[in-house]
């Protein structure tokens, strides 16, 4: 009889939990639909994405012929955008852009978010020496100043559009794992866990079957304002030519090699400069968005 | 007993809601009451009642948005504080009405030391220079018991007790020499024998100074210590309205039982202490009739249907409560008909 | 406070040697081998070894590590594998210029940055703060590089107001400051409005409310002061960015500076270069932030204590 009892007890927990859970996404989603900003950011990104799915469909040009005697066009009805110092055309180039600059964003954030995750968890969880030695590999990392990190790496690894992406994500690593042992330690103090873990539970199951989820929001608040800065430190590394080579249509490189035509083309380095920032602008909009939405210390 | 002829506030039907995107709270929900010279006023309620916005509108310092004082009247001898210019009320807050708030705490600005904080509302009030107007405030610190006033005085909040900080504000409070003195609270945070120390000082302090006093609080025992009169709030409400010592003694709305029944007391012999059931309904979604229906042990069918009239029982005795209407009986005879 | 900054200092040791350990440890990991990069073509089996042995390479790299930091501390960072004069010497030359422009930046992200800040959050949702919070979004999302082509076109080739480039006057630095700076001041603004906004609504300013103070009054002399003691850890923060931003600015703006020093040695795969320049840049980096720290806890004793 009295197992029954029990069994019907959690079950009970569970299902005021789940429903619970449905009400906290439900609200999340009414606060982040009054959030007109954040919505457009929204759709920003959305149509960025979108734009590199299809942009072998919608690409007037191809993106890499060239073309030496229509070069340095201004934008005219054939090349909306006008032509580069190679006559390719901008519009395409771009358009394929899109692709390289998401890419560079999300894997580079990817691997961050893995590693700051991982180091943050364990050092929130385990605490004492093992917090110490974390948090002061996190803070040497913290310690160099901006994109210096990320250029030192790309110096030893030779400039690539891989290796931007390794630096840049070693570069987001030391933020996601202090907001994550934060969160971790705030959630672990909380009673729930202390009787999970009476009742046997391991940590590998607390840490990602408890802990993990609670600590989602902040997470996802945080890798969509970080693709922000991954994508300008990615753009960044390419413009001083340690990243894409040409002729990749990046982002940042095309900016580079209009530099040289601001004079005579500067549409050259118009476009590029006005893709990235648009896409940079959704991801940070966005990014402020979720967080009002998801972070209970905004409500009132 | 002392006589209180000369009004000095009068507060008719006062209003304060607050707008916000989950609808509208009637925080404080049509409420009288009046303010003798020289008298103390206590305004009890548990926290959610309204009563520390009672005491907020009556300085218009309520944060608008989302709130806003929409309707009743504030005079304070015969003229209305809600038609006053921003300019005029300037004038009178901190100068003829003052006020002291819960958390001594987070009440003073940490970067500025207590002296200077006190001299600045002298200043702004009177017509003094810097020295005149921190030798005085020197001198209201002294007033306040805090031991070498001049040393404290060049202190800041952070190296200064609790007990301490909460003396500064009514240092700062009374430096004008306020005729209104709003106290919110001003014992809650601090540890019992320093509570008694405070309230101590604001009946001596009162005394000297004539002033009139709204005490706020959810405490009844610091009612009976000081108070003259007393108003209950539940719920943005008034609900029974009258002296001191009657409430103690005879005590008319259930809701005001039960507060006395949930307090400790030394002149009785109590078995046990009970609390009352239940919480204040949400202010988004308060009930039909009379607001404390849900948790009352005597509701009835009339009281979830209408809400009860503030009925004159005594002499100085209001109460909110439809068993001292004449409806009352009827409804109960309605009911036992019905039960048969 | 005396205890704290000298805690503080003893802190920052180990935080060095890190930056230091991880800056050798990237060096470790270029493909190839310097000694025979160094040889150069066609050198032979005993010259690479020859050099390597010189080089300390042979020796453990523990021992590798510690010798690189002893020599370190003595200002030795070795000898410009282009130039072969010494990375220090190389490097002194071009800090001075780094730290102007660094300099003029942070003037600019702090004083824009919190009068904007201050306006938008004394004014909010008016049609100032909107406008401020748009373009200070605007900031934070341009790409500095670009801002600083966009800057260099419209005033320095079509206004022909500034110089296109170079180091030297005031004319100079003002382009560049602006475009190194630009990310910082949105970020302080937002954050002083955020400050701002939450400072209003603490007890104290309902007590200087209640005190009759004038509006402007209880905003300048109670709500300031408390408000910016948080901006100053968001200013020493951007202070970093920036420092990392000149290796952009100066490329766009050709400015001789370590940044353009590093990068130049990226390229040219001149490593001890790219190791001494980045770790100056770190070392500089750590002792702000030890400065921004002593500042902080300075400004909020106050608060810390309650
Ligand atoms: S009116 Fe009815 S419900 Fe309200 S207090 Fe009186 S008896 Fe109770």
């Amino acid at each position: 009889m009295k197992p029954e009892v029990v069994m019907n007890n959690t079950e009970l927990n569970v299902n005021k939990k789940k429903s619970s859970k449905l009400q906290h996404w439900k609200a999340f989603y009414k606060k982040f639909k009054r959030n007109k900003l954040a919505l457009i950011g929204g759709y920003i990104v959305l149509f960025y994405i979108l734009l590199a799915i299809f942009a072998p469909l919608i690409s007037p040009q191809d993106p890499y012929e060239i073309d030496l005697v229509n070069t340095l066009q201004p934008p005219t009805t054939d090349h909306w955008m006008g032509t580069d110092d190679k006559g390719r055309d901008i519009l395409s180039r771009l358009l394929y852009g899109t692709r390289l600059s998401l890419a560079v964003g999300f894997v580079s954030v990817f691997f961050g978010a893995f590693i700051g995750i991982l180091l943050g968890l364990t050092a929130g969880y385990y605490g004492k020496w093992i917090d110490t030695v974390i948090m002061r590999i996190v803070d040497v990392l913290l310690a160099f100043p901006g994109i210096l990190l990320a250029l030192a790496i790309i110096s030893a690894l030779g400039p690539s559009l891989i290796n931007v992406m390794v630096a840049v994500g070693v570069f987001s690593i030391p933020m996601f794992a202090r907001i994550v042992r934060g969160s971790t330690l705030s959630v672990r103090k909380l009673e729930y866990i202390d009787a999970i873990r009476a009742l046997g539970a391991t940590d590998f199951t607390i840490i990602f079957k408890h802990i993990f989820p609670n600590i989602l929001s902040p997470v996802i608040v945080q890798a969509t304002l970080r693709l922000a800065t991954a994508i300008l430190s990615a753009a960044g590394l390419s413009f001083l030519g340690l990243g894409a080579q040409p002729p990749s249509p990046e982002w940042g490189a095309m900016l580079s090699s209009g530099r040289d035509y601001l004079f005579s083309a500067p549409h050259i380095a118009l476009f590029p400069g006005i893709a990235i920032s648009t896409l940079v602008l959704g991801f940070n909009v966005f990014g402020d968005g979720l967080r009002d939405a998801l972070d209970p210390r905004m409500k009132k | 007993m002392k006589q209180f002829e000369e009004k000095i506030l009068e507060v008719k039907n006062l209003q304060t809601y607050f707008f916000t995107d989950e609808g509208t709270s009637k925080a404080v929900n049509g409420i009288s009451f009046t303010l003798n010279k020289g008298e103390t006023l206590g305004i009890v309620g548990e926290s959610g009642s309204g009563k520390s916005i009672t005491s907020l509108s009556l300085l218009r310092l309520i944060q608008s948005p989302p709130g806003k004082i929409t309707g009743g009247s504030i005079l304070f001898k015969g003229e209305d504080l809600l038609t006053k210019t921003e300019k005029q009320m300037r004038s009178i807050r901190g100068n003829e009405i003052s006020m002291i708030f819960q958390e001594p705490m987070t009440s003073l600005n940490p970067v500025y030391s207590a002296g200077e904080q006190i001299a600045e509302a002298i200043r702004l009030h009177q017509k003094l220079g810097k020295k005149e107007a921190w030798n005085k405030a020197v001198d209201m610190l002294r007033l306040v018991g805090i031991p070498s006033p001049e040393k404290r005085a060049k202190q800041e909040p952070h190296e200064l007790s609790g007990g301490m900080r909460q003396r500064v504000m009514i240092a700062m409070a009374l430096a004008c020499h306020p005729e209104v003195l709003i106290a919110d609270e001003p014992t809650t945070a601090l540890d019992v024998t320093i509570q008694a120390q405070i309230l101590e000082l604001i009946k001596t302090l009162q005394k000297d100074f004539g002033t009139a006093v709204i005490l706020i609080t959810h405490d009844l025992g610091v009612v009976y210590e000081t108070c003259d009169r007393v108003a209950v709030m539940y719920a943005g409400k008034i609900v029974e309205y009258t002296l001191a010592k009657e409430i103690f003694t005879n005590p008319k709305h259930p809701y005001t039982i039960g507060l006395l029944n949930s307090l400790p007391r030394l002149d009785m012999d109590q078995e046990e202490l009970t609390t009352i059931p239940g919480t204040v309904p949400s202010p988004y979604n308060m009930p039909k009739g009379c607001s404390f229906a849900p948790r009352c042990a005597h509701a009835k069918k009339i009281c979830e249907q209408a809400v009860p009239d503030l009925q004159t029982t005594g002499p100085s005795t209001q109460v909110s409560c439809w068993m001292f209407t004449p409806q009352w009986e009827k409804e109960y005879d309605a009911q036992e008909k019905v039960g048969v | 406070m005396f205890v704290f900054i000298v805690r503080r200092i003893l802190q920052t040791i180990p935080v060095l040697l890190g930056v230091s350990l991880v800056v050798f440890l990237i060096m470790q990991m270029v493909p190839g081998d310097p000694a025979t990069l160094l040889a150069g073509e066609g050198a032979t089996k005993e010259t690479i070894e020859m050099i390597r042995h010189q080089l300390g390479l042979d020796r453990p790299i523990l021992y590798q590590y510690f010798d690189y930091v002893i020599h370190a501390v003595q200002g030795d960072f070795g000898e410009s594998l282009r130039s072969s004069r010494p990375v220090l010497d190389e490097i002194l030359v071009r800090l001075p210029i780094t730290l102007e422009l660094a300099l003029a930046s942070i003037f600019i992200t702090v004083v824009l940055g919190m009068v904007a800040g201050i306006i938008s959050a004394t004014k909010q949702y008016s049609a100032a703060d909107i406008s401020i919070m748009i373009v200070a979004l605007l900031g934070i999302s341009l790409p500095s590089f670009w801002l600083g082509l966009m800057l260099i076109y419209f005033f320095s080739v079509n206004l022909q107001w500034f110089p296109v480039s170079g180091w030297g006057t005031i004319n100079h630095m003002i382009l560049p400051a602006i475009t190194l700076g630009a990310g910082g001041a949105a970020i302080v603004a937002r954050m002083t409005r955020s400050s701002m906004l939450e400072v209003v609504r603490q007890d104290y300013i309902r007590t200087a409310k209640a005190k009759g103070l004038k509006e402007h009054v209880i905003i300048y002399k109670h709500g300031l002061k408390n408000a910016l003691i948080p901006v100053i850890t968001v200013v020493g923060l951007q202070f970093g960015a920036l420092l990392g931003g000149t290796v952009l600015t100066e490329s766009v703006f050709a400015i001789n500076g370590l940044g353009r020093l590093i990068v130049d040695a990226i390229r040219t795969r001149d490593l001890p270069m790219v190791q001494g320049g980045v770790l100056i840049a770190s070392v500089i980096f750590v002792f702000m932030n030890l400065a921004v720290d002593v500042l902080y806890r300075y400004f909020n004793k106050r608060i810390d204590l309650n």
